[in-house]
């Protein structure tokens, strides 16, 4: 019976698996966890509303980005992706992982120093990405669709890298005050800077790491492109 | 006892009425995308999108003030929306790459301003400690409309139709990430958690401290995954697993603590479950394969893994 309370569990890996619909897989998997809640008696059917519901509130800053779409749409219809490709053509010198680990150390190090320098929507769609492929335009022509797709997500990867393994090196980041307090009410005394402290090893580390895969991406794009374009040479 | 999911945002500053302020203007944004639905009857399904687009703008306008098994209700019906696949884009007006093309020859290199300040401001108003990291968006989000405004001279209305426009791309997916959170606490709330754990912990044997190291850092990402949320893992995969088999055989609790978050941010790498991180990026940047960040991604992921493992055993013990 008590393994019965995994059915939400699998319900999402399943859904996910088969490309269900995503949101209608989350929110059934929810409800079908909360049956059973109700059946064990722990849970009453309108608590299984209520709880979706204000947890669905509390987690709005997950839906920030919302502030910013039509900033970076009139951005983009202005002109921001012609002029960052314009830039791109005078740094001709970088290629597309040699600026990705430009900017992954720049990211890194400003989350670990809670500048919040960063995200997809402020800085990889409208900056960032423009400027990896404009490198790989400038320097293969044209790019199939299979490269668009790997340098989409070595970009948005950097942003990944940065933000997860560099913020806890940050004493007041959200992170760090977690394993804080889950230590602390277990009664081991720990704090906030100890923490910090012990985060920065994990950010060197992804540092080299991400520039190493940059260097991959790299490598991968010339083997594809370099050889239809001779005039590259 | 297991531990609720901490607050979305923990901060001196945090001021949760310019958070109201900025949440009702992100509601407003929905409801236009279903406004503009409603009058797209060229396009089958409008009414179902606009319905969709307007049930979320009201949640998120009014939600904290309604009874939130009311907000619950209209999560579930959104659901069965998206689930007979009522949700599609309208018409938009999509700019050619001549129009950009004029324009930017126009406006030139100042067209980065707007969009340099929503990073910057925002890291100045936290950094001064102004307001809290959340809202220093929204503040830098009044700044860069302001800007884009002076130096684009685009028609006032163009804030909403093109931010609907980005909206429509994105489509319900942009809820994913709340989505989650949400059945986060639910699995929380009915013991899933404790099932797991115990499950786990059971496979340890006595006395190994590498593989316990290794069960621990491999299912805070495994977990991880699963949840799609690591704060959620932590709490459930630390006091099941990191406690009684690494820092009561001796093992140092800031080390644990600090690497066994990020050993699940390595899941997060990996799972579509973390949408807000892989899948609705995916959609901003119009990706071919909704996967192509995860596939980036992975071989980062095993090896950072690894490295956990590998530092947590050396440096804790």
């Amino acid at each position: 019976m008590e393994l019965f309370k995994l059915i939400g569990v699998l319900f999402v890996v399943i859904g996910f698996i088969l490309k269900w619909d995503t949101i209608a897989t989350v929110v059934a998997a929810g409800i079908i966890t909360g049956l059973v809640a109700m059946m064990n008696g722990t849970m009453t059917f309108m608590e299984i509303f209520e709880t979706l519901g204000s947890s669905f509130i509390s987690q709005r800053t997950a839906t920030l980005f919302g502030l910013t779409v039509g900033i970076i749409g009139i951005c983009e219809r202005y002109g921001l992706k012609d002029k960052a490709v314009d830039f791109i053509k005078k740094l001709s010198k970088l290629t597309t992982g040699g600026l990705l680990s430009v900017w992954l150390i720049i990211r890194t190090l400003s989350a670990a120093f809670s500048l919040r320098l960063g995200g997809h929507v402020q800085f990889i769609r409208p900056i960032i990405l423009p400027m990896a492929e404009g490198a790989a335009y400038v320097k293969f022509g044209e790019i199939d669709e299979k490269g668009e797709d790997e340098i989409k997500g070595a970009a948005a990867a950097t942003e990944n890298y940065g933000n997860f393994y560099g913020q806890n090196c940050f004493m007041g980041a959200s992170g760090t005050l977690l394993i804080v307090s889950t230590l602390t009410a277990q009664g081991y005394e720990v704090d906030a800077l100890q923490i910090a402290m012990a985060s920065w090893p994990i950010a060197i580390v992804i540092m080299v790491v991400g520039i190493a895969m940059n260097f991959f991406v790299d490598r991968r794009l010339v083997a594809r492109y370099a050889k239809k374009t001779p005039a590259a040479n | 006892m297991i531990p609720m999911l901490v607050p979305a945002e923990i901060s001196a500053v945090y001021n949760p009425i310019l958070a109201e302020i900025f949440f009702a203007i992100i509601g407003l944004a929905f409801v236009a995308t279903g406004v503009k639905a409603f009058r797209d009857t060229a396009t089958a399904k409008h009414l179902t999108t606009g319905i969709f687009w307007v049930i979320m703008g009201v949640c998120f306008i009014i939600g904290k003030y309604i009874p939130s098994w009311i907000v619950g209700v209209l999560i579930v019906a959104s659901a069965v929306i998206t689930a007979i696949g009522g949700v599609v884009q309208t018409k938009n007006d999509v700019p050619t790459k001549e129009e950009t093309r004029a324009n930017a020859d126009r406006i030139g290199y100042k067209i980065f301003i707007p969009a340099l300040m929503l990073a910057l401001v925002s890291v100045v108003a936290a950094w001064l400690g102004l307001v809290s990291g959340n809202n220093a968006i929204g503040v830098s989000a009044i700044f860069g409309a302001i800007a884009v405004f002076a130096i684009t001279k685009a028609p006032a209305k163009s804030i909403v139709t093109e931010g609907s426009r980005l909206l429509d791309n994105m489509g319900p997916v942009a809820f994913l990430p709340q989505l989650l959170a949400a059945l986060g606490v639910l699995f929380t709330a009915c013991g899933v958690g404790d099932v797991i754990s115990s499950g786990v912990a059971s496979i340890i044997p006595d006395g190994s401290r590498f593989i316990a190291t290794a069960v621990y850092c491999i299912g805070m990402a495994l977990f991880t995954m699963i949840m799609g949320n690591g704060f959620a893992a932590f709490s459930v995969i630390t006091v099941g697993i990191g406690i009684p088999f690494l820092i009561m055989q001796g093992a140092n609790p800031v080390v644990v603590g600090a690497l066994g978050l990020t050993a699940g941010y390595c899941g997060t790498l990996l799972t579509p479950m973390a949408a807000n991180f892989n899948i609705m990026p995916a959609a901003l940047l119009e990706t071919k394969s909704k996967y192509a960040i995860i596939k980036a991604q992975a071989p980062t992921a095993v090896v950072m893994l690894i490295i956990h493992i590998f530092l947590m055993y050396f440096w804790a013990f």
